[in-house]
């Protein structure tokens, strides 16, 4: 009998026999709408504990560099209580009806996963005690566990959770909602510095990434898409390019005809070139000519957009997006005006490992390998180009050789699925580094004015920003070009408005690590410095008076989230603790050239405070001496040897993104095309970076992106306490620092 | 065009074009996936291997250019005496974030450390910089070579 199971929020677990005698549990974990499990359906194991003990958990959640493989089952083998020794990971199947979301963005996994994963090992564990309990007819209350053995210590009696498999498996399933979970004091995993579970494999180059798929009859491509963004095809030179030796096919394909719905996402015209290998393909790129319709996308420049937000910038904002008390009024009382313009160039993702997948289209079904950040949605992508049933696609998700947001967006499977189809075999398609760099979702560019007014003593009381963005129809393109009404320092200035205007484009933008927030925290927290040196204040000072109290600051006075709501105590105390950290005291006594700088950022949930040390030599050249990061994400570090290089990793990549990267348009086509006109912080650059975490009585919270916003503006504000220059443009023009 | 060569000690032949680079040989003929692309123009040291002890980037290395040298990959580090111990730190440190970039950062720190067992900060950087880490794990980069210099 199949009938279907509760769908509500809750987490299910269902356990069976395995094969081998050991016991199987499967969790059915929300997230996804149409769950379809059913209770008659074959189990698909999440955790098993084979006869030997040995305890395999699957990760659910795509990997590409955050840690996710390794921290989400230390989560579950902590409750299970097993040894961290005695756990095999293995990557789980893409099936969200089953695993909940499995996708890796917005540092969600954290907050999604916590509690639910540590319940299925708890409830695990459970199932354990009971069938130790019941051999030796004792009450389950009076067994303990420890590294995968219950004791009875009454009679002196264990047996291993091995031995007790089978006969756990019998069990009734506690309700995962009330299974007793562990005091987090007697952690013996979560809180423990974990080394990532695949770096043996990494360290002797196993295949392990997307690019690395290979099978046999494995065929290569590639596609070039029209450097303009919505460009067409009119003709190509397909006869020549498909005459060239060891050239397999190359077509065209046509968005009209694959992507009809000009999902955004979807299928772009261009050519595709299929080779035995790969560079024989690319190579054969170097013979194609194909005539373009560029379209209206060709009159599209970086200068142009420049120009039009200057001009913008002058006028009111088209929208208002909040407006508290009376700005204008206010400003009229202040003692002290101030005025400044900001901007942020568009930005390429620039993952090492370029986009690619490889697909295998066989009788009317596909099978895809795709280091993809989130690929439910790319299944229902290569669903809606081929016109297939999502039953009909198997997604393998390989390690990703980073994510950042890019691969958030699937096309580069959709490109595969289509191209496989047409040449009926299996094909790997790979971006060149000029592809991955031309064919981003951009992070958006912006532009903002600020105004501000300080009264006598120095406080804040009115301030102004009016945000130029990019989009279609007056409307921001998508979530990473809008800016949140509750932008700091939006609800503690109670003359306060934020307008909005938008640049009419059609360049392809999406989130990149830590979305809005990596330009937002930049602009504002450079401008707050700017008044604090106005106010003749310390930065840190000025800062803490403009967070005042601590409390928490509900976005909707009329539905407070403590949890979800800024806290302005928790900024309080990781400023306070990074200011101490830095020795921020003792700044004056920094030779000359060099200086600190401080900034703050609240995003994802997480609070972080920065301090960069710098210095400015007499060519304008900038040395990064020291970064030091303190945050607060809550009650839990889950892996602390994770969470340090997560937040390294974050304040060096806005650091390296803040000195030397930026994405130029001409004629509607992105300039830079490689690793020479983008450039990522070299290891020549890289600056110690000390990082500390405060534990708050908060939940857990992710950390994949929090600790990113606050370092380019602490940069500028060393910049500025080193020369006296204010850079308001990124990235950094060092020839504005020459003495 | 038939070339031989020789790789992690055993030759190996392949029918390729002349100007196919090293790594793509490597990566598409004989399915050692270790060596990385990344930019194909020697820009992000990736793709590094050694030609006769050399790291050198293998995007950038045409097959009829390497006669009889030597090549070793990262798949060949196990049993080079410095790249394992430079795995082990590796490891020991839990460098690698992504990992895509660590196979190329390996070559290169074991090349260093074959050549200049204590290498300074300024020996490090200039010969670590070739190699981009997106991750960002260069403090542990730093650190794992210091580690092996210091015969910890
Ligand atoms: S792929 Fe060879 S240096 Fe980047
Ligand atoms: S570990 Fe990701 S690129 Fe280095």
């Amino acid at each position: 009998m199949t009938r279907p199971l509760d769908l509500s929020r809750r987490a299910l677990l269902r356990a069976s026999l395995t094969i081998g005698g050991g016991l199987a549990l499967q969790a059915i974990l929300p997230g996804v709408a149409q769950a379809a499990a059913s209770e008659g359906a074959p189990i698909t194991a999440f955790v098993t504990i084979a006869p030997d003990g040995v305890v395999t958990i699957l990760s659910k959640n795509p990997e590409i560099g955050q840690g996710i493989r390794t921290m989400l089952p230390m989560l579950i083998a902590e409750e299970l209580d097993v040894s961290w020794k005695d756990v095999r990971i293995e990557q789980a199947p893409l099936n969200e009806a089953v695993y909940g979301r499995q996708h890796s963005g917005g540092s969600n996994s954290t907050p999604e996963n916590y509690m639910r994963l540590r319940r299925v090992g708890a409830a695990g564990r459970q199932m354990l005690i009971e069938a130790a309990a019941q051999e030796w007819s004792v009450a389950p209350e009076e067994c303990e566990t420890e590294a995968g053995v219950v004791h009875h210590r009454k009679s002196g009696r264990s047996l291993t959770y091995g031995a007790l498999a089978a006969k756990a498996a019998a069990r009734k399933v506690p309700d995962l909602a009330s299974v007793k979970l562990k005091d987090p004091k007697t952690f013996k995993i979560i809180g423990q510095r974990i080394p990532g579970v695949e770096n043996a494999r990494i360290v002797t180059g196993q295949p392990l990434f997307g690019i690395d798929v290979s099978m046999p009859g494995l065929l290569h491509a590639v596609f070039e898409k029209c450097p303009v963004f919505g460009g067409k095809v009119k003709s190509a030179n397909i006869d020549a390019i498909k005459a060239l030796p060891g050239i397999h096919d190359a077509f065209i394909i046509q968005a009209s005809e694959a992507n009809p719905s000009k999902d955004p996402e979807g299928l772009v015209d261009g050519v595709a070139i299929v080779a035995k290998s790969w560079w024989t393909a690319n190579k054969a790129r170097e013979k194609l000519e194909i005539v373009w319709d560029e379209g209206v996308g060709a009159t599209q420049s970086s200068e142009g957009f420049s120009a039009l937000a200057a001009k913008l910038l002058g006028e009111a904002p088209a929208t208002v997006l909040r407006n508290d008390g009376d700005a204008d009024a206010a400003m009229k009382t202040a003692t002290k005006v101030l005025e400044a313009s900001y901007s942020y160039p568009f930005l390429s993702h620039i993952v090492l490992e370029p986009q690619n997948c490889t697909a295998h289209f066989k009788d009317g079904k596909i099978a895809l390998w795709a280091p993809a950040q989130n690929p439910g949605p790319g299944r229902k992508l290569v669903a809606k180009t081929l016109g297939l049933q999502e039953s009909d696609i198997t997604v393998h998700v390989t390690r990703g050789g980073g994510g950042f947001g890019r691969r958030l967006q699937s096309d580069f499977m959709a490109e595969a699925a289509w191209i496989s189809r047409k040449v009926e075999a299996p094909v790997k398609l790979l971006w060149s580094r000029r592809d991955d760099m031309q064919h981003d979702f951009y992070r958006p560019a912006g532009f903002h004015k600020f105004k501000a007014g300080l009264d006598e003593k120095g406080g804040l009381v009115a301030f102004t920003d009016h945000f130029v963005t990019f989009g279609k129809g007056g409307k921001p393109a998508n979530s990473a070009s809008t800016m949140p009404v509750t932008e700091f320092p939006a609800m503690l200035a109670p003359n306060l408005r934020y307008g909005q205007s938008v640049i009419e484009s059609n360049v392809p933008t999406g989130p990149m690590r830590a979305p809005r927030s990596n330009a937002l925290g930049f602009a504002f927290q450079s401008f707050i410095d700017e008044l604090a040196h106005a106010a003749a204040k310390d930065p840190v000072a000025f800062r803490l008076s403009l967070l005042g109290e601590p409390r928490s600051v509900p976005s909707d006075p009329a539905k407070p989230e403590p949890q979800k709501d800024f806290n302005t105590g928790r900024m309080r105390n990781v400023l306070a603790r990074v200011a101490e950290l830095s020795g921020w005291k003792n700044r004056d006594k920094l030779p000359k050239g060099t200086g600190m700088g401080v900034a703050f950022y609240f995003s994802h949930l997480g609070y972080f405070a920065e301090v960069v040390q710098a210095t400015v030599s007499t060519s304008g050249a900038i040395k990064l001496d020291h970064v030091w990061v303190v945050g607060d994400i809550g009650a839990q570090i889950i892996n602390p040897a994770g969470a340090e290089h997560q937040a390294q990793g974050a304040a060096l990549d806005g650091l390296g993104t803040a000195l030397g990267q930026k994405v130029t348009l001409e004629k509607g086509r992105v300039v830079e095309a490689n690793f020479d006109s983008v450039l990522p912080l070299r290891i020549d650059q890289a600056p110690p970076v000390v990082v500390e975490f405060i534990t708050s009585d908060f939940p857990t919270t992710g950390l994949g992106e929090p600790a990113l916003p606050p370092v380019a503006p602490a940069l500028c504000n060393a910049i500025f306490a080193a020369t006296g220059k204010r850079i308001r443009q990124l990235p950094i023009d060092t020839n504005l620092l020459k003495a | 065009m038939p070339y031989t060569i020789d790789v992690n000690g055993a030759k190996r032949t392949v029918d390729v074009d002349p100007d196919m680079p090293l790594l793509w040989v490597l990566r598409d003929e004989l399915d050692l996936k270790g060596s990385k692309f990344g930019c194909g123009a020697g820009l992000c040291g990736a793709c590094t291997v050694h030609i006769d002890g050399q790291p050198t980037r293998s995007c950038q290395v045409a097959i009829s250019t390497i006669g009889s040298a030597s090549i070793a990959t990262i798949e060949g580090m196990a049993a080079h005496q410095i790249g394992a111990k430079v795995q082990a730190a590796w490891m020991a440190l839990d460098v690698p974030q992504c990992g895509y970039c660590q196979a190329g950062q390996i070559m290169s720190a074991t090349a260093l450390l074959s050549k200049t067992p204590r290498p300074t900060d300024q020996d490090i950087d200039a010969a670590m910089s070739g190699n981009v880490c997106r991750c960002c794990s260069y403090t542990r980069i730093r650190a794992g070579v210091k580690q092996i210099a210091e015969g910890k």
